[in-house]
């Protein structure tokens, strides 16, 4: 289990050239062990620059990212170990498929944890099992599978490690609503299963919604909302105000509001839409 | 990965950007010809005035041009120092087996200053054009080719799509390098084999991404149906205009001044 801290963490591309551009300033915040996350934000808000910091792949230009209280640039020899502890399964991670097969592909991870060829295998079974990836296309070249199994064998490659905290870019970005729905019942189910904590970033606020226990909303490098679902969708007025998208429910009810409805709007599940606007309807025959 | 800078140009809106590329290609060349057939030193220095001079019309900062010349300083320094000492002639001072003669010393200068200028010159060249004006300047300059059949429109759209896909690239090995790292990957330490073995977890999902990019640019391309460069029309026609001639007569002006002068007072 392991808590991620950022100390007023903030990324320049290019510092000190005259094209710099900060993508991320002063962000604090902690990432609790055990959460679902949501991170949403307009493209350019510095979602993924910030992702990239949590496990090092990007050194944070000002401020400090704590693991588990380490500063995780303290001790350069031991930045590889850390890593290991937060997986991440950056945008598109099918193109990161290499070898002959999926199931060297998902070892490649737990191979250089160092893992006994046990462990091993019996951890790429666990992820494949996990991700519903049968058995046959385990020894099928990762090239033919199409484009949701790809996508599917990729994830479990980053699951495949155990990572105490879960990280993923928009996995589901170019998928069908069936590939979406079922790749983010699999992390959900990860979730439930292992505990492990969990960092979503997602275009979809209907997800979020959905899947997540709190949520991280990013605007232009900076934290906007960073709190629990249900208090953040009670900002859903300034959320679409900024231009974010808000979850399908929650935009019809604040529109039904303006157009004269007295319902309540800090709503963001379709079931408890529905029984909010049928009891205003009962409310209204019986008056 | 990112700090590449391939194709270094600058923009701007000066006398050099405006002119016609054509021109800029070739009066580069005239410029390179001209350092071969220097042979003293002070019109050596008259050429550097002159590339220096087009660079403070460019106003591009001194401090730009310096950092250009960074990487061949090793290169100048070392034929100098060959130079210095292998040439014969008049010895001025000598230590152990080693003489430093003054027609090596003469040499040593003079290389320097060929090699320096030769840089500052063609780089003015690549930060006053893009790549894609370079491409269609050199199409057009080898058009005649056509005749002899060279197939110079299909060469230059090859040259346009290889440096168009360059920064793409980058960004794609940038991202996969991410990814792998994220996986584990050690790319920093290790053997020398260890580390070309390595690669192969970025150079695969490379090479299938660069092929894929290749399959949907040609559907792209036969799509709007593109076949072939011929009879093709551009959106901006280059054309020759009266600023242009200006300054070829100038550039050759102050090129054939630079190669009298050396006539006259040495």
């Amino acid at each position: 289990m392991s808590t991620i801290k950022l100390e007023n963490a903030g990324f320049v591309y290019q510092k000190g050239m005259p094209d710099e551009k900060v993508a991320v300033s002063g962000v604090s915040l902690t990432f609790e062990e055990g959460d679902f996350i949501g991170i949403i934000g307009h493209t350019g808000s510095g979602k993924s620059t910030l992702i990239q910091m949590l496990n090092g792949l990007l050194r944070p230009t000002s401020g400090h990212v704590y693991i588990d209280g380490d500063d995780i640039w303290d001790d350069r020899s031991k930045l590889r170990e850390k890593r290991f502890k937060v997986g991440l399964v950056l945008q598109y991670p099918e193109y990161q498929l290499f070898e002959e097969t999926v199931r060297k592909d998902i070892a490649f991870g737990p191979k250089n944890l160092g893992l006994s060829e046990e462990e091993i295998n019996s951890r790429v079974a666990e992820a494949a099992d996990f991700l519903k990836i049968p058995e046959k296309l385990l020894d099928r070249s990762p090239f033919d599978l199409s484009g949701g199994e790809k996508r599917r064998a990729a994830i479990a490659g980053v699951l495949a490690m155990r990572p105490e905290v879960l990280v993923l870019d928009e996995p589901t970005a170019g998928l069908d609503p069936r590939g979406r729905r079922e790749i983010l019942d699999v992390i959900s189910n990860y979730h439930k299963a292992e505990k492990k904590t969990i960092i979503l970033v997602s275009h979809s606020m209907d997800d979020v919604a959905r899947y997540a226990s709190k949520v991280l909303v990013m605007n232009a490098g900076g934290v906007f909302y960073y709190d629990t679902v249900d208090e953040v969708f009670k900002h859903a007025l300034e959320l679409r105000e900024t231009g974010l998208n808000i979850p399908t429910v929650t935009d019809i009810l604040l529109t039904l509001k303006e157009r004269g409805m007295d319902v309540d709007t800090d709503i963001y599940t379709p079931a408890r839409a529905a029984q909010t606007v049928t009891q205003y309807f009962k409310e209204v025959e019986a008056r | 990965m990112r700090d590449i800078t391939l194709g270094q140009y600058i923009n701007g809106d000066s006398v050099i950007h405006r002119l016609d590329p054509r021109i800029r290609l070739i009066l580069t060349l005239v410029y390179i010809i001209l350092l071969f057939i220097l042979k003293t030193i002070p019109q050596m220095l008259l050429a550097l005035a002159l590339i220096l001079g087009a660079y403070a019309l460019v106003r591009i900062p001194v401090k730009m041009l310096l950092k250009s010349l960074k990487p061949i300083i090793p290169i100048v320094v070392f034929t100098s120092v060959l130079n210095m000492f292998f040439v014969n002639g008049d010895v001025i001072f000598s230590f152990w087996k080693l003489s430093v003669t003054r027609q090596g010393l003469y040499y040593a200068v003079m290389l320097s200053l060929r090699v320096i200028c030769l840089l500052a010159g063609s780089s003015l060249l690549t930060y006053t054009s893009t790549p894609i004006e370079l491409t269609s300047a050199l199409e057009l300059l080898f058009m005649p080719l056509t005749k002899i059949g060279l197939p110079v429109n299909d060469l230059a759209m090859m040259m346009t799509i290889a440096l168009r896909f360059i920064p793409t690239l980058l960004e794609e090995t940038d991202k996969i390098m991410a990814a792998q790292k994220s996986r584990g990957a050690n790319l920093d330490t290790g053997t020398f084999m260890e580390r070309i073995r390595a690669l192969t977890p970025i150079l695969i999902p490379l090479f299938v991404s660069a092929f894929r990019r290749a399959d949907e640019l040609a559907l792209a391309m036969e799509c709007r149906c593109y076949n072939g460069g011929e009879g093709r029309t551009r959106m901006n026609a280059l054309k020759i205009r009266r600023s242009d001639c200006i300054a070829v007569v100038v550039f050759i002006g102050f090129c054939s001044l630079i190669v009298l002068s050396g006539r006259i007072s040495l």
